[in-house]
Parts: C-alpha cells; structure tokens; sequence
C-alpha cells in the first residue's frame, strides 16, 4: 500500500531537499516505485539536486490548475527507472497550491506509487502544512543545533494538529532525521549529543547523517548522495534510514563512534 | 576505484558550474517569453488540438534542454478512429 512521507524541518536549510533527493533513492532501489515531490513553489531545488533540471516540462501548479496530467509532469529518473520527481513550479507562489488540488494529486499519486515522499519548503506556513497534510509518515529533519531543535518541536506540534491523520484521530508515524552531525564537535562537547536531542523532542531516531563533502560534491553533480556515491558516509547513513523507515530493524552507528586510541583520549580530556 | 574517485571528486565544481550556466540561461529566456523550445511546445500542442480531441494521457512532451542544443520530443497517440475536426 502507498505511504506518504513528508520531510520536514520548519527550519531552513537543515538538509531536507537533501534527505528527500537520498531517501527517495534509497527507497527506489529497494525496487518500490518512489515519487519525490517538491513543494517548494517559488523556489524549487529538488529538480537541481535530483539532476533533472533541463528536463521540467510541466510542474505540480500546472497539474493543480488543469493544465497538464499528471503523468504529464512525472520526471523519470535517468539512472534509476522506478524513481520520479514531480517539480515545483519556479514562477508562481506558494498560494497557487490549494488544498483540494494537492488532495487530487496526493490521491492519484496513491494509485501509482509505493512511496510518495513530500520535500517541505521551510516555515510553518501554507506550502509547509499542505505538504504534511496527507502525511502518513514524518522524517523531521534537525541539526544538532538550539534553533534546529526548538523549530523541530514546532513542526511536530503541527504533525499532530494539522494532517489529515491527526483529525481522523490517527497518529502520524514520526521520525528523527539528525543531519549535518559534525563528530569533531561532537566529541569536542560543542554540539548538542545525540541522546540531549532525542531526550528533547522524545521521538524515534531513525538516522544521524554526518557532515560530508560528499553531499556538496553530489549536488554538484545532480545526484542524490545515496546514488553519487553510495559508499560514502552521508550515503550509508541515509540508506540505513530508508530502510528503517521501509520497517527493517537496522542497528544505529553514531558517525564517528568507531574513532581510534587518540580520539578516545581527545574525547575524554574535553569532557 | 580510488583513483577514479580522487578525480571524480576534483571535478565536481565545473560540473555545477556548466550546470548552472545552462539552467539559468534557459530560465531567464523563459521570463522574457523568449524559450523557443517551450513557445514550439505550446504551438505544437495547440495546432494537435485544432486537429484532434486531445487526451491528457495521450499526449507525452519531453524536453532537455541543452547547452547548444535543446531536444523537445512530442508524442501523440492517436487513435485509428480520431475523426477530423472541423477547424
Ligand atoms: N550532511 C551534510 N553535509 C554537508 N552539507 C550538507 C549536508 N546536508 C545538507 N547540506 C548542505 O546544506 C545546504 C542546505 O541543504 P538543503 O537544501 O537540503 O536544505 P533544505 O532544508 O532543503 O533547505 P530549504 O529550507 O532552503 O529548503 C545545501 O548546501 C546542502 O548541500
Ligand atoms: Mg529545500
């Protein structure tokens, strides 16, 4: 049965467009046909990110508004044929998104994919609150960082307000994404730990993806980190997740946890 | 392997920057109304519907814009008994 994901974050900038563009990938390579959609309007990036920008023909306010079908729209990845991108419109504003259009969509969505994963723009506004709204799962994207973390909080206020699940009674199922995890810092003591942020906003890990020039050099090129190099250490952190979130039981590794003597001695001496 | 990936990941930057340049040459033209590629779609698509009923699901359109040279790729089904439209 289909599920629908929202990345989300409230704040800006953490890495959702990231982790949708990974976890999309991640997800399609498991052979489960996979959606990744931008809601983005006004200032879409997935389409970039995904490397698929030279091929946007119609976007998701022309399937909305009547003007294209949706399989019209639907971007079929060069590399992976079971992954699609449905872009965001770059002209319009966010105000062209109505509620009853993206329910259309969502449902026809529904019918053809297995995941259908929403890349939320920033905020706590309407493109923010459509792209939950028919969420059955949430990935809540944070940085190990006081704003991340208080604009998380908010936005998983929202999860239990404002989607169609919440006032049916349901739950959404949550999900902590912790990104741009810099275990220097960590060990240093000068980045929130691990457990302080799962202690605060008390829902289940499913990820910790650590800073990386990996994912510079994947946008860069036009390719999700999971598909750039799937070897990398931002990419067995994000397919780790996919299939946490697919319900596989996965062990977690803290990055860096594995560090040798002299780390070991760093580590204690700044604590 | 890793000398392969010591290179690949030398050359990154360019790649983003030829990226770039193209995507934003083409999005400012589409400001100006001046995307042949996208007014050719348009047009195309209008002279298929003076002629035949068109069904969403029937028409397919690609583009790839290009940095020289973009591809736009219109693919119609049309069925055996599509009557002429009196235009
Ligand atoms: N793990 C990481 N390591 C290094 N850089 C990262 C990582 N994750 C994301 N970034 C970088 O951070 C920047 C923002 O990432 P991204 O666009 O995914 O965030 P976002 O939450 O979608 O932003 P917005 O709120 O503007 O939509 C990008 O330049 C991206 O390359
Ligand atoms: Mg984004």
């Amino acid at each position: 049965m289909a599920k629908v994901i929202v990345v989300t974050s409230g704040k800006g900038g953490v890495g959702k467009t990231t982790s949708t563009a990974a976890l999309g990938a991640a997800l399609a390579q498991r052979n489960e046909k996979t959606v990744v959609v931008d809601f983005d309007v006004g200032l879409r990036n997935l389409d970039l990110v995904m490397g698929a920008e030279r091929r946007v023909v119609y976007d998701l306010v022309n399937v909305i508004q009547g003007d294209a079908k949706l399989p019209q729209a639907l971007i079929r990845d060069k590399r992976l044929d079971t992954l699609f991108l449905l872009p965001a419109s770059q002209t319009r504003d966010k105000d062209c998104l109505t509620a009853e259009g993206v329910e259309r969509v969502m449902a026809e969505l529904r019918k053809h994919f297995d995941w259908i994963i929403c890349d939320s723009p920033a905020g706590i506004e309407r493109g923010a609150t459509l792209a939950m709204r028919h969420a059955d799962i949430a990935v809540i994207v944070t940085n190990p960082e006081v704003s991340s973390v208080r604009d998380s909080d908010r936005i998983i206020g929202l999860l239990d307000a404002k989607t169609e699940r919440a006032e049916r009674g349901e739950r959404v199922e949550k999900h902590l994404l912790l990104t741009r995890y810099d275990p220097v810092r960590a060990e240093r003591g000068d980045m929130l730990k691990v457990d302080d942020v799962l202690e605060i906003l008390s829902i289940p890990l499913v990820g910790i993806v650590p800073e990386s020039t990996d994912v510079l050099r994947a946008s860069n090129l036009g390719a999700p980190v999971t598909l750039a190099d799937s070897r990398s250490a931002p990419a067995l952190a994000y397919l780790d997740a996919a299939r946490r979130i697919a319900g596989e039981t996965v062990p977690m590794t803290i990055p860096g946890e594995k560090r040798g003597l002299l780390g070991k001695l760093f580590g204690r001496r700044a604590a | 392997m890793s000398i392969f990936r010591f290179f690949s990941k030398q050359t990154s930057a360019p790649t983003a920057r030829e990226r770039l340049q193209v995507l934003l040459a083409h999005e400012r033209a589409s400001v100006g109304h001046s995307d042949l590629v996208a007014v050719l779609r348009e047009e195309i698509l209008a002279v298929i519907a003076k002629h035949i009923q068109v069904d969403g699901d029937k028409v397919s359109v690609k583009m790839d814009r290009g940095e020289n040279v973009s591809t736009l790729e219109v693919d119609i089904e049309i069925p055996l008994n599509a009557r002429v439209r009196a235009a």
